[in-house]
C-alpha cells in the first residue's frame, strides 16, 4: 500500500544534449590522441636508434650517429647543470620577489606588480637570448674570473687552460659557458616560479597570519612560521616547475653556448651542451638514423621534464595550500 | 617619556573603574568620569621612521666606502657588476650591525630579513625592465624607417644600410602562422576543456592528467614531432602550415589547462539554477557557464597566443627560411618574428643586428599589446561590463543629444530667421 522505496531516477536527454555531449567528447578524446601520439610516436622513431646502440645510449658522449657513434650523457649532463644554474638564480630571486609581493608591498602597487610578473612570463625567450648573447656576455666575465681565481680549488669552479692571476690573459676561455646560459634561462623562468609561488603565500589563512601577529611576531616571524610553512608545497612544486622549463628551454641557451660533445663539468668555462640546443643543432641531418638519434635525444629531454612535471603537480596537489586549487 | 609616564596611570584607572563598576572578567577602557584624559588623535601604523631610513642611508654610504677600498686595495676585482655584489654584501651586514645598536636579535633579523627581500624583488624588476629596454634601445636604430615596416629582405643583402629591406615578411608570417595556429587551438581546447568539466569521469580524469603532463612538452620535441610527421612522413613542405602544426601541439595543452581552471570557478549554484529552470546541459553551457567565465576563457586564450607567436623552435624545424614576403601558408618557406631575430643576429654585421633588435622590438610591442588587451578582458567582470555597457550608452545619448542641441542650434536661427522674414 505505502511504498517508499526510493525511485530510480533516470535522465533523459534531448537530441541537441546528446549531440553536445558527442562533440565535446569528440573534442577531448582528439586532444588526448594528439598528446598520446606525440610521444609515442617520439617512442617509435627513437626506437630504431636505441635497438642500435643500446644501453651505451646513456654513457656515450660523442654525438656521430653516422658512425654509429652516439649517447646522451655529455648533452644530458650539461642540460642538468644549465637547470641547476638557472634554479640556483632564479628560486631565491623568485622567492624575495613573491614574498615582497604578498607581505612587503604597498597594497597599491600591489596589483601592478602582479601584472607585471606575469606579463615577463610571457616575454619570448629568444627576446632573453639576445640580451643575454649581447649584453650579459660581456658583463659576467669579471665574476667568472673573480670566481674561478677564489674558489677555483672547488672542481666545478675550475676553468683550464689559464692563468687567473695573469690580467692580460684572453677572456674568451669564460664566454658561452653553462653559468651564463644558466643565468639567462634562470632569470627567463623566474617569473612563472614567482606567479606559482605568490599564488600561494596570498592563499594563506588570514586568521593564522592575525593569530601570529597577535601574539607579538614581527613580520618575518609571522612569514617563517605561517606563510612559509602555509606555502611549503607551492614553493617546491612551482620550482619544479620552473627546473621543467629551464630543462626545456632552446633558443637562449643555443644562442649563448658553443656546443660541446664531452661532459663539462666546469660552468664558468668556455664550452657547454644541452639536449635541446643538440636537437636545434642537427635537426637538419637528413640520414634516418640521424633523425632517429634525434629522436631518442627528444624522448630522453621529454621523460625528464615529465618526470620533473608530474613531481611538482604531486608536491602542489599534496601541501595545505594546493588542495583547494 | 611622555607616553611611559602615562601608561601605569592609565592601566590603575581602568582597573579602578572596573573594580568600582562591576567586578567582573571584561575589562574596557573606561577613563574616569569628568577627568579631561585630551582629545584622542588616530595614532598612525605603519609608515617610515626616520631612524631606520638613516640607518639604511648609512650602511649604504659605509659599505660603498669599504667596498672600494676591498676592490681596490685587498681583492682586486674589475667589473661594475663585481663591485656592486661586494657593496651590497657589506652593506647588509653593516645594516645588521647599525640595527643591533638599538634592538634585540628579532628585530635584527626582521629588519635584515625585509632589506633582503625588498632588494631582491627590486633586483628581479630592474633586470626585467632592464631586458626590455636594452633590446629596445637597440633596436631603435632600425625602428624609424619606414621601409622597415614595409619591405622585405629579398633586396636587401648584409651590408644594405638600414634605409633598405625590412620585416613585413616575418609580421606577415607570424600573424598568419598564429590565427592558422589559433583556428586549430581553440575550438579544439574550448571542447576538451568544456568535457573536463562537464562530463566528469575516470576517462575525463585520464584526459587532464596527459593534458596536464604534456604542459611539460619542451617545445623543440613539438617541432621535432611535426617535422618527423608532418613533413618527413606525410610529405608536407616545409611552410607555415607546418609551423602552424608545431605551435598548435604547443599551445593546446597551456591552453586547455588555464581555461580548465576558469571552468571551475564558475559557481556550482548558477548551473543547478538553469537546470532547475529545465535548460538541457547544452543550453546551461551556451547560456550560463560560457558566458560566465568568457573573460577568463578569453585570458587563456589571449596568454596561449602570447607564448606561441613568441615560440622560435617549434618554427625553427618546421618553417623553414625566406627573405621574401610568403603568404601563403600551404607552400613555400615562411618566416616568423621570431625566427627572423634568430637569423638576423646569427649575422656579424652590425646592420644586420641592429635589425635583428629592431625585429624583437617589434615582437616585445606584439606581445605586449596581446597581454594588456588580456589584462584588460580578464579584470571584466559581468558586473564592470555590464557598467562599462551602460556608461557607452549613456556617452552616446550624451553625444546624440549634443547633436542634437547643436542641430537644434543651427535650425531654429534659420527658422528665426525666416519667421522674421514671414513677419
Amino acid at each position: 500500500m505505502l511504498d517508499d522505496t526510493p525511485r530510480k531516477l533516470t535522465i533523459i536527454r534531448d537530441g541537441g544534449d546528446k549531440i553536445f555531449r558527442g562533440v565535446i567528447r569528440a573534442g577531448g578524446s582528439t586532444v588526448l590522441v594528439i598528446m598520446v601520439l606525440v610521444g609515442s610516436f617520439l617512442a617509435y622513431r627513437a626506437s630504431q636508434a636505441l635497438g642500435t646502440v643500446g644501453f651505451s645510449f646513456f654513457t656515450e658522449q660523442a654525438w656521430e650517429p653516422d658512425q654509429g657513434k652516439f649517447g646522451i650523457a655529455a648533452v644530458l649532463v650539461g642540460t642538468i647543470l644549465i637547470a641547476l644554474v638557472a634554479i640556483c638564480v632564479s628560486l631565491p630571486l623568485a622567492l624575495g620577489t613573491s614574498l615582497f609581493i604578498t607581505e612587503f608591498a604597498p597594497r597599491q602597487i600591489r596589483g601592478f606588480l602582479v601584472s607585471i610578473v606575469d606579463l615577463m612570463a610571457a616575454i619570448p625567450s629568444v627576446v632573453f637570448g639576445l640580451w643575454g648573447f649581447f649584453f650579459l656576455q660581456q658583463a659576467i666575465v669579471p665574476v667568472s674570473r673573480w670566481i674561478s681565481q677564489y674558489f677555483g680549488w672547488i672542481p666545478v669552479f675550475a676553468v683550464d687552460n689559464v692563468d687567473p692571476t695573469d690580467p692580460l690573459a684572453t677572456t674568451t676561455v669564460y664566454t658561452s659557458s653553462t653559468f651564463i646560459a644558466g643565468i639567462v634561462v634562470g632569470i627567463m623562468v623566474t617569473p612563472i616560479v614567482t606567479s606559482i609561488m605568490r599564488e600561494v603565500f596570498s592563499q594563506t589563512p588570514i586568521g593564522e597570519r592575525e593569530a601570529a601577529i597577535g601574539l607579538g611576531a614581527t613580520r618575518w616571524a609571522m612569514i617563517r612560521n605561517v606563510v612559509l610553512p602555509f606555502g611549503q608545497g607551492g614553493i617546491i612544486g612551482g620550482t619544479m616547475l620552473g627546473l621543467g622549463r629551464a630543462l626545456g628551454e632552446t633558443i637562449a641557451v643555443y644562442m649563448i653556448i658553443s656546443p660541446v660533445f664531452v661532459i663539462q663539468p666546469h660552468i664558468l668555462q668556455n664550452g657547454a651542451s644541452s639536449v635541446a640546443a643538440l636537437i636545434a643543432l642537427r635537426y637538419g641531418e637528413s640520414t634516418p638514423m640521424g633523425l632517429s638519434a634525434l629522436m631518442a635525444a627528444g624522448l630522453a629531454l621529454f621523460t625528464m621534464t615529465l618526470i620533473v612535471n608530474f613531481g611538482a603537480s604531486m608536491v602542489v596537489a599534496r601541501s595545505r595550500s594546493g588542495a583547494a586549487s | 617619556m611622555a607616553e611611559t609616564k602615562k601608561a601605569p596611570a592609565s592601566t590603575n584607572a581602568l582597573v579602578g573603574v572596573s573594580r568600582k563598576k562591576r567586578p567582573s572578567s571584561k575589562k574596557t577602557t573606561v577613563h574616569p568620569r569628568g577627568e579631561f584624559v585630551g582629545i584622542e588623535t588616530k595614532r598612525t601604523l605603519g609608515g617610515i621612521r626616520v631612524g631606520d631610513l638613516l640607518s639604511i642611508l648609512g650602511a649604504a654610504v659605509a659599505a660603498f666606502a669599504l667596498a672600494i677600498v676591498l676592490t681596490t686595495q685587498v681583492a682586486p676585482i674589475t667589473g661594475q657588476l663585481a663591485f656592486f655584489i661586494v657593496w651590497y654584501i657589506l652593506f647588509v651586514g653593516l645594516y645588521a650591525l647599525l640595527v643591533s645598536i638599538d634592538d634585540t636579535k628579532t628585530f635584527v633579523v626582521d629588519r635584515v630579513i625585509s632589506v633582503v627581500v625588498t632588494s631582491v624583488a627590486t633586483l628581479l624588476f630592474s633586470v626585467l625592465i632592464f631586458v626590455i629596454v636594452f633590446v629596445i634601445g637597440r633596436g631603435a636604430e632600425a625602428l624609424p624607417f619606414a621601409n622597415f615596416y614595409l619591405q622585405d629582405m629579398q633586396e636587401a643583402g648584409p651590408l644594405d644600410p638600414l634605409t633598405k629591406g625590412g620585416v613585413v615578411h616575418a609580421i606577415a608570417g607570424s600573424l598568419i602562422q598564429i590565427s592558422i595556429a589559433l583556428a586549430i587551438t581553440i575550438p579544439l581546447g574550448l571542447a576538451a576543456a568544456v568535457y573536463l568539466n562537464e562530463i566528469p569521469g575516470r576517462f575525463s580524469r585520464f584526459v587532464r592528467t596527459i593534458v596536464e603532463a604534456m604542459t611539460a612538452l619542451p617545445s623543440i620535441v613539438a617541432g621535432l614531432f611535426i617535422f618527423a610527421t608532418a613533413i618527413l612522413m606525410f610529405g608536407v613542405p616545409k611552410s607555415g602550415f607546418a609551423a602552424s602544426l608545431a605551435i598548435s601541439v604547443m599551445m593546446l595543452p597551456i591552453m586547455i589547462r588555464s581555461a580548465d581552471v576558469v571552468l571551475r570557478l564558475v559557481p556550482q549554484t548558477l548551473k543547478e539554477a538553469s537546470i532547475g529552470l529545465g535548460a538541457s546541459q547544452w543550453k546551461t553551457v551556451w547560456n550560463v557557464v560560457l558566458p560566465t567565465s568568457r573573460s577568463g576563457l578569453t585570458t587563456s586564450i589571449i596568454l596561449a597566443t602570447a607564448r606561441g607567436i613568441g615560440e622560435t623552435s617549434p618554427v625553427l624545424l618546421t618553417s623553414g627560411f625566406t627573405a621574401a614576403l610568403n603568404v601563403n601558408p600551404l607552400a613555400d618557406p615562411m618566416v616568423s618574428l621570431p625566427l627572423a631575430i634568430f637569423q638576423f643576429v646569427k649575422s656579424p654585421e652590425p646592420t644586420m643586428i641592429a635589425r635583428g633588435f629592431g625585429t624583437a622590438a617589434v615582437l616585445m610591442v606584439l606581445v605586449l599589446t596581446l597581454f594588456v588587451i588580456a589584462r584588460w578582458v580578464g579584470g571584466m567582470t559581468p558586473e564592470k561590463s555590464a557598467r562599462a555597457r551602460t556608461r557607452r550608452a549613456a556617452m552616446i545619448s550624451n553625444v546624440v543629444t549634443l547633436f542634437k542641441s547643436l542641430s537644434a542650434l543651427l535650425t531654429p536661427r534659420r527658422v528665426v530667421i525666416r519667421s522674421k522674414d514671414h513677419s
